[in-house]
């Protein structure tokens, strides 16, 4: 039994999507740890010989008793007719197939969708990019759609002269195009004291990582001439009904690693993400990447905005706060597997994942099946580029038996992800923002992976 | 005449250039000055130094006025709803108004935290209240109007007395109040630069073991078998193709199901995704560009009630619907009151008729 187990490891076994439930499914484990392969060859079969449906979702194995697959023996429709032709649609969209990949709302976290968050589907996501209709939201009251001929940017404080600038503009000067993540600071927030949700969509969606293209910030502060000598501070303003304010230091502008951007992934931003200008802050927290940014102003202290005085602060556990955190910690996360999936079969998987840090790259990710006691390093996929997601991959042969999947990330300064006992003990459990823990999700005997937290 | 703003704007160019403004050589033709006019009116940040605060007063009386007419929908007449945001007032004391730390921080049984537990400076309340309430129609409220609403929840929160009138000139006495003004630290190592002095180093650290290393054995937390669902079906968020699918968690989960033969009818994804009428579509567009879904979930109890509970209770009554829409109300649901809605009376109709006739069910 045990080498027929493995003869059958080693490649992927797909399930005939709407063909068995979940629970046919677990009916089929049932029986194939009883050792009775054949049930579950039959099963399979049964159901793809007697539904008719999508040639796209029948992906059984062949079936001996027919001489071969019928998606290989009966010439599909796609194979035998004529297909559509271009501009069917100007501005081409996902397959239909991929219909349940979507950013998501955690239902119950707010009372309304203008002060709100969605979350991307990290699980369903490859490589470092993420498309920019499934890039996260959150937007504090609301989102526009701004026309860019009625957009203005505006430098003002301590500059010899407060400037403003059009969007031709902005785009007519020299540009740079660069990988960053955003992550907001608040991503894991409702997982500090423990679990709170059951997929890495909820768990860490609040990040995303996209090409930005735009202009370095210091390169108009220079236009306004900005008085280097008093200059310690700027402030980021948007131009939507909160018109969100956020400090940002001048050290980080100075490095010109701060950018007022345009363009995302080849494209305009999309209004949710703040079309036509928005601040991009590599390595801090999203609430900083201001959007609809409309002015930037040079000062000498910090502004105590809401959101650095109310919110996106860091509560210890002895009752005073962290304010202006704002660097997102080196941190990382199975993808897949990972909670709210089921693994169809024993045998070979490619456990992948997303690591990141707001300090600079990815030195390396181990990852563990055993919940933490033995590690191997992953392989890292190029580019590993800083202040950006880099993807790791390493193989995995499901022997069937529960299993502890986690990762843990180092960055380039050697900052090594903690555990959340080490992060509890210094910052207890409430403080909401800047949680990096690792993440730990439990595959059972059944496939069916959860998301759990140890101690 | 046209032309003499033009002619202005080259004089101050040239001005400008002669004052040695040597950088913008480097891209001629690219950006203007940003006259007096046009910074004041962005540039309204106030700073905790006060900075920016513009000359004015508001009394705590006035406050009151203004927040049960414009605030009190989402924050509740005393602050403390936290039907939509969370609560603004409660959890500071006497006390802490004279330490400048709130002690209720300190313990982790206490229920929440309250914007005035939290906030430092006086300027933050001023500054947001100005740029960014009320949360349907932001930066219209007066100077005055701002001042007494900082003047009345500074009074809720005991900071200042009923007859108090904030201004610039008295604002920074009452910073000297703030129950929670010594309650912050920039002393950590996530700001990135040293413009607060020198950095921390990064706490919570791990090791880089790898073999046979101090585990957490223990599950210490997972999600109960009641919360299984409430995130939707998880099936419907996972790709229909890969190494995995997601789970049907609209049933107990399939370890516990092994003894159930398999045959019951696998949920549909064409039963789960009803095709929405185009008066459905209106409607929400229409909901959603007027903000009613601030305050108005579709089947889903907000801050007023939704429009299915609203649809069952005025079957047909159009007029009486198109009314409270263009009148606002109050008592009917609840002690919170509904503002006058000013949306065009073709939209107001629109939305009147479509609840009339059951909102879409």
């Amino acid at each position: 039994m045990a080498n027929q187990q493995h003869d059958e490891s080693g490649r992927l076994r797909k399930a005939p999507e709407n063909f068995l439930d979940a629970s046919g499914i677990s009916r089929v484990w049932a029986e194939a740890k009883a050792g009775r392969r054949h049930f579950m060859r039959s099963a399979f079969a049964a159901a793809a010989a007697t539904l008719a449906a999508p040639a796209a979702l029948a992906q059984s194995n062949p079936v001996a008793a027919e001489g071969g697959d019928p998606n290989i023996l009966n010439l599909p429709e796609h194979s035998t007719g004529l297909g559509q032709g271009v501009v069917t649609d100007g501005y081409g969209k996902p397959s239909q197939y991929e219909s349940n990949v979507q950013r998501r709302q955690s239902p119950g976290l707010t009372q309304t969708t203008q002060a709100s968050v969605s979350f991307a589907p990290l699980q369903s996501l490859f490589g470092i990019i993420t498309p920019s209709g499934l890039h996260f939201e959150r937007h504090h009251q609301g989102w526009w759609d701004i026309d860019p001929s009625r957009h203005r940017f505006m430098i003002n404080g301590l500059v010899k002269t407060p400037m403003v600038f059009t969007m031709d503009e902005l785009m007519r000067l020299p540009s740079v195009s660069r990988f960053h993540f955003i992550e907001c600071g608040a991503n894991t927030a409702v997982e500090w004291g423990n679990v709170a949700v059951p997929t890495v969509q909820y768990t860490h969606g609040m990040i995303s990582c996209s090409e930005f293209t735009g202009v370095p910030l210091i390169t108009l502060l220079d236009m306004a001439g900005i008085d280097r000598k008093k200059a310690r501070f700027v402030l980021a303003e948007g131009a939507d009904g909160s018109s969100m304010t956020r400090t940002i230091p001048m050290s980080l502008v100075n490095s010109g690693e701060v950018f007022v951007a345009y363009g995302q992934n080849g494209e305009m931003l999309r209004p949710e993400n703040g079309y036509p200008l928005r601040l991009v802050v590599p390595g801090v927290q999203g609430v900083s990447w201001v959007k609809y940014l409309r002015r930037i102003e040079v000062g000498d202290m910090p502004w105590g905005a809401k959101d650095e005085a109310i919110h996106y602060i860091d509560l210890m556990p002895d009752g005073t706060h962290r304010q202006y955190t704002s660097i997102q910690e080196c941190k990382s996360v199975v993808t897949t597997p990972s909670g709210g999936q089921v693994l169809l079969d024993k045998g070979y998987y490619n456990i992948t994942g997303l690591a990141w840090s707001g300090r600079g790259k990815v030195r390396r990710v181990d990852v563990s099946v055993d919940g933490g006691r033995n590690w191997r390093s992953a392989r890292l996929q190029t580019p590993v580029l800083s202040k950006s997601l880099t993807r790791f991959n390493i193989d995995w042969v499901w022997d069937g038996k529960p299993a502890l999947i986690q990762s843990r990330a180092q960055d380039d300064a050697g900052y090594v992800q903690p555990t959340y006992r080490q992060l509890r003990e210094v910052r207890g459990t409430r403080s909401i923002y800047h949680n990096n823990a690792i993440q730990s999700w439990l595959v059972q005997e059944s496939g069916e992976v959860k998301n759990v937290q140890l101690s | 005449m046209s032309s003499s703003p033009r002619v202005l704007w080259i004089v101050l160019a040239w001005m400008v250039c002669g004052l040695g403004w040597a950088q913008s050589s480097s891209f001629p033709g690219i950006g203007r000055p940003a006259t007096d006019k046009e910074v004041a009116k962005w540039d309204i940040d106030v700073r905790p130094d006060f900075k920016g605060l513009p000359a004015g007063a508001g009394s705590v009386a006035k406050g009151q006025e203004v927040w049960e007419a414009k605030c009190a929908q989402c924050h509740g007449i005393f602050g403390e709803s936290n039907e939509v945001f969370s609560p603004l007032i409660g959890g500071t004391t006497a006390q802490d108004i004279k330490i400048g730390r709130v002690a209720n921080l300190e313990r982790s049984d206490y229920p929440g935290r309250t914007t005035m537990m939290k906030v430092p400076t006086v300027s933050t309340l001023w500054d947001y209240i100005n740029r960014a309430m009320p949360w349907n129609a932001p930066k219209t409220l007066s100077t005055e109007e701002v001042f007494a609403v900082t003047a009345f929840m500074l009074n809720l929160a005991n900071v200042v007395p009923d007859s108090f009138v904030l201004s610039d000139k008295n604002i920074a006495e009452v910073q000297q109040r703030m129950p929670n003004r010594k309650g912050m630290s920039a002393r950590h190592a996530m700001w990135p630069g040293l413009e607060f002095g020198s950095q921390g180093k990064p706490d919570a650290l791990n090791a880089l073991c790898m073999k046979d290393c101090a585990a957490e054995p223990k599950l210490a937390s997972l999600l109960p078998d009641y919360a299984r669902n409430a995130h939707g079906n998880l099936q419907e968020q996972n790709r229909l193709v890969g190494p995995q699918r997601g789970a049907d968690t609209t049933r107990p989960e399939a370890r516990q199901l092994a003894s159930v033969p398999a045959g019951a009818a696998p949920a549909s994804r064409a039963e789960a995704v009803k095709p929405e009428t185009s008066a459905n579509k209106a409607a929400a567009a229409l909901l959603a560009r007027h903000t009613c879904t601030a305050c108005h979930g579709m089947d889903r109890k907000l801050l007023g009630p939704s429009m299915v509970e609203i649809a069952r209770k005025h079957p047909g009554k159009t007029d009486y619907l198109l009314g409270k829409i263009r009148q606002g109300g109050v008592g009917v649901w609840g002690s919170i009151p509904m503002p006058a809605q000013n949306l065009p009376e073709a939209d107001a109709k629109v939305l009147a008729e479509w609840i009339s006739r059951g909102a879409g069910r």
